[in-house]
């Protein structure tokens, strides 16, 4: 493509834009209310004096330095700067508390930290003594830090590129030999993992790795230097360094930083990204608050919204699509663009979207459909730190809410004992320290292992079931998933928790903790009277209520030739609310499916037996901290299960 | 870093005021000085004067006897609050006193009124050096929105905030008018344990950083004694203390009259 400057590493990608399009934007950041912009051509100055600057302070060619606070553009620079000069970045999560920033950087060896703030530098103060290695704290923001001059090593990152500076003057050359210096095939950062379990693992990604697969997605999407994008999820994650430094720097679009983390939503607005990135969570609390809105809203904007709601749910996402769609409801869809749904997109931010993604858990349907039918190209993708964030990602006409999209260019994805595995030059280097954890995540012919569970589709696309570790099978070899048919579960309104049974058993079975405020609503609305949780979870409208939303999910797993078997016979609706309290949930509010299995054996036992009700007393914490018990006879009912056919129909 | 009060003549100074309501005397005999960078609080119980002291240097009350002095020169003895103002003496109020309707920006741009300069025909016609002084005072409201970590509720009318937050942005147009003189009542009044310390932390910035002087009423105890270089105790319009916060705590008749401590041995 033109205009595409072709450099293999981040140093000489810089110098390509500053070259190409130097008095292009290539940062902003919102400061004293204004949003100030920086060109390439003063980037790239900031840099090279940056990268000298940080040499003086003694960090030299292959040593790790850590960088940490919200995105802002010295920040990001300093990925570029230390690069140069063949530093190794190492970003940590600004949100960890020092304990964490501490395993990081004494597990890196860092030398030098850049940060944000007095609140970083606070937490380095406090672990330094576990870093022996930390020479000196760079800062870019020093309000606090006054009183801090007898902290030794503390400078202003002005300080450090005057430094740079003088050093430049000196020796203009010197700059350009260090970047010439610099190979692809080097270490272009160390990005630890948040590890859900266990501690970070440091992931080596070289400048090949994380640039390759950026150029390509960069095609994929046709993103160009007049995208905007809005930096605002963590620098430590390697979705932000793909998306903020490198196809950033490949597509020569400018970077966004917001004012502070508590303004994103109003920073959205004002820049109006083309491009944009968000976790499932993000995209269900923009849906709920804006439905919040709209219930208070005038009768005739809630009839207006409610009227074009129902038409973009009809044919929205086929015209996002490009399917046909019959002539009087395109122009009612194009009345209801007029009036409802683009200021809707402006309000939200998302009204020059051309791009958008989500990744990393699933995502409700209702709530992927929702974006789509307003004309939200928002798509899904797959992806991993090893793998420099792409393994499958969806075409525009091919997003679906259940499957991740077919294999990345590029890469290899293959299923191997149920377990996704994939190979491409964007496969990380190992493990940084850690030969051991390495070894188990690389098969020997270079393959990575996801740990996670999938197949592909009739149509190529992906689907992820669960983490490998927790698929099973009924006892007649059918594929167990539940992590899949719980998160089915609960994207119905009515169900708020769910734990499915099944692996070595003869067919599956599910326990339900109804959502209270939203059965509880219902149940009012038809005079049905309750006096609690355990009360309403026991009526048999409520039961009825549940068995058509299973209904639901059975007839989807249905269509799935892989899933079929595993459809819910029989279930049943605990008599109280699931509680991290009593370790039944962790504290994300992840069912702790063996304590389940074991508090509530009765139960189980009895979902297998056949019978139709079991008294069961449950030991429960009190709100005020007593513990006493609850005793309650749970019914049990059938649910049949939805022919392959009928789910087609 | 060690803070250095100046010596010399107080920034502000009262003497022997009385001040009468009819037949009710709030304040009798009053003396008090504040230097400058000093931080004074002012404690005692409700309707011992401690408003009625404010409402004096602030040009509201005109007190029935006394004076008065600025900087060691005596004020007029009838000052309308604007005049006040000019003289760089700033306040908060007890109640909460924003343009609710208006935003937090907004409100604090008002706190410039002081230090515009008039020209109804110049602003209108936007000419020049009208726009000049318009970005000028923008720009000074950014910087106390950033000090005040308030970005975020920038264009909120204050109507809708949380109150915490509405004593941020009164304090944030009490600082937008650069007074040198500081006078905040009850700024941690219905706050909970976060938003004192957050608020603590201003006011120590805004007398450590700009070398504003500050007196301040206010009931937290906690507060007051870690935040202040003096106290004085008022009761029944009449001051009976005024000294170090440790002197203060000590005071006999300062713990019968307000702290309510006499009988605990």
């Amino acid at each position: 493509m033109a205009g595409i400057p072709v450099a293999n590493t981040f140093p000489r990608l810089l110098q390509a834009n500053a070259e190409h399009s130097g008095n292009l934007p290539a940062y902003r950041e919102k400061e004293f209310g204004i949003w100030q912009t920086w060109t390439w051509s003063e980037v790239n100055e900031a840099v090279r004096f940056l990268a000298l600057g940080l040499r003086s302070l003694g960090l030299e060619r292959g040593d790790r330095f850590a960088i940490i606070g919200d995105n802002r553009p010295p920040l990001y620079w300093s990925f570029t700067a230390g690069q140069s000069i063949g530093a190794i970045p190492v970003p940590c999560y600004q949100d960890s508390v020092a304990d964490e920033i501490a395993y990081v950087c004494e597990h890196a060896g860092v030398r030098v930290a850049v940060v944000e703030d007095q609140e970083q530098v606070d937490k380095l103060i406090e672990v330094r003594d576990r870093l022996p290695e930390l020479r000196a704290i760079v800062y870019t923001d020093p309000r606090g830090l006054e009183r801090y001059d007898e902290v030794e090593g503390l400078v202003g990152v002005e300080t450090v590129v005057e430094a740079g500076r003088g050093l430049h003057g000196r020796d203009p050359e010197d700059y350009e030999r260090e970047v010439a210096r610099g190979r692809p095939t080097d270490i272009a950062a160390i990005l630890y993992t948040s590890g859900t379990t266990g501690r970070p693992k440091g992931v080596l990604l070289t400048h090949t790795n994380l640039i390759e697969p950026a150029r390509r997605a960069v095609k994929f999407d046709d993103l160009t230097r007049r995208d905007e994008v809005l930096a605002y999820l963590p620098m430590a994650w390697v979705g932000d360094f793909v998306f903020s430094i490198a196809q950033c720097q490949i597509a020569g679009f400018c970077v966004n930083c917001p004012e502070s983390p508590e303004t994103v939503l109003t920073d959205l607005r004002e820049i109006g990204p083309t491009y944009f990135f968000a976790p499932p969570r993000i995209f269900e609390n923009m849906l709920t608050s804006l439905m919040v809105r709209m219930e208070n809203a005038a009768l005739v904007k809630r009839r207006l919204f409610a009227f074009f709601l129902g038409v973009a749910q009809r044919v929205g996402c086929d015209i996002l699509d490009g399917k046909r769609v019959h002539p009087l409801q395109r122009l009612l869809y194009a009345v209801g663009n007029l009036l409802i749904y683009a200021p809707l997109r402006d309000v939200l931010g998302l009204g020059r979207i051309r791009v958008a993604y989500t990744a990393g858990e699933a995502i409700g349907p209702d709530v992927f459909r929702f974006f789509r039918s307003l004309g939200i190209n928002l798509k899904q993708l797959y992806g991993q730190t090893e793998a420099s964030v792409y393994v499958t990602i969806q075409a525009d006409t091919e997003a679906r809410a259940d499957t991740v999209g077919s294999r990345f260019p590029g890469v290899e994805v293959r299923i191997q004992d149920q377990e996704v595995q994939f190979r491409g030059d964007g496969v990380f280097q190992g493990y940084y320290r850690d030969e051991a954890a390495t070894a188990k995540t690389m098969t020997e012919d270079g393959f990575v292992r996801t740990g996670d569970a999938g197949y592909f589709d009739e149509a190529g696309h992906l689907r992820i079931v669960d983490r490998s570790k927790d698929v099973g099978a009924l006892t007649d070899g059918t594929l167990f998933a539940p992590k899949f048919i719980e998160n089915k579960l609960k994207f119905h309104a009515w169900i708020r928790e769910a734990v499915a049974f099944g692996h070595e058993r003869d067919m599956v079975c599910c326990m339900i903790n109804i959502d209270l405020e939203a059965v509880g609503d219902w149940a009012e609305r038809r005079g049905i009277a309750y006096s609690g949780y355990a009360d309403l979870a026991r009526q048999e409208e409520v039961y009825e209520l549940v068995r058509g939303a299973i209904g639901d999910v059975n007839a989807d797993l249905a269509k799935d030739p892989a899933l079929r078997g595993s459809q819910i016979r029989r279930f049943l609706i605990l008599h109280k609310e699931l509680d991290a309290d009593d370790g039944e949930l962790t504290r994300t509010r992840k069912v702790r499916r063996t304590v389940i299995g074991q508090n509530y054996g009765e139960l189980v036992e009895a979902l297998y037996s056949g019978r139709d009700s079991c008294r069961v007393a449950a030991e429960v914490t009190f709100e005020d901290g007593r513990r006493g018990t609850i005793e309650a006879d749970v019914k049990i009912w059938d649910v049949d299960a939805a022919a392959p056919m009928a789910a087609a129909a | 870093m060690k803070r250095e009060i100046g010596g010399g003549r107080p920034i502000a100074e009262l003497e022997n005021i009385h001040l009468s309501f009819g037949g009710l005397q709030a304040l009798q005999d009053v003396s008090v000085a504040v230097k400058p960078r000093e931080r004074l609080a002012i404690i005692g119980p409700n309707g011992a004067g401690k408003s009625s002291l404010f409402n004096i240097i602030s040009g509201i009350y005109t007190p029935s006897s006394g004076t008065i002095r600025h900087k060691g020169e005596v004020r007029p003895s009838r000052m309308r609050p604007y005049e006040v103002a000019r003289l760089g003496i700033a306040r908060t109020f007890q109640n909460i006193a924003l343009f609710s309707g208006m935003t937090a920006l907004d409100n604090i741009m008002t706190g410039r009124n002081s230090l515009m300069r008039r020209g109804v025909l110049g602003e209108a016609l936007q000419l020049p050096w009208a726009r000049r002084q318009e970005i000028e005072h923008r720009r000074r409201a950014e910087e106390i929105i950033d000090f005040l970590e308030i970005p975020s509720v920038r264009r909120t009318p204050v109507g809708e905030l949380p109150y915490g937050m509405q004593k941020r942005v009164e304090l944030g147009r009490a600082l937008a008018a650069e007074p040198e003189l500081l006078l905040l009542d009850e700024p941690m009044a219905g706050m909970n344990l976060e938003e004192k310390e957050d608020m603590c932390r201003f006011i120590l910035d805004v007398n450590e950083i700009h070398g504003t002087t500050l007196i301040l009423v206010e009931h937290d105890m906690g507060v007051v004694m870690d935040i202040s270089d003096r106290v004085a105790v008022f009761d029944y319009g009449r001051k009976i203390a005024d000294s170090a916060p440790d002197d203060v705590r000590r005071d006999q008749a300062v713990i019968d009259a307000y702290l309510g401590t006499a009988h605990e041995h």
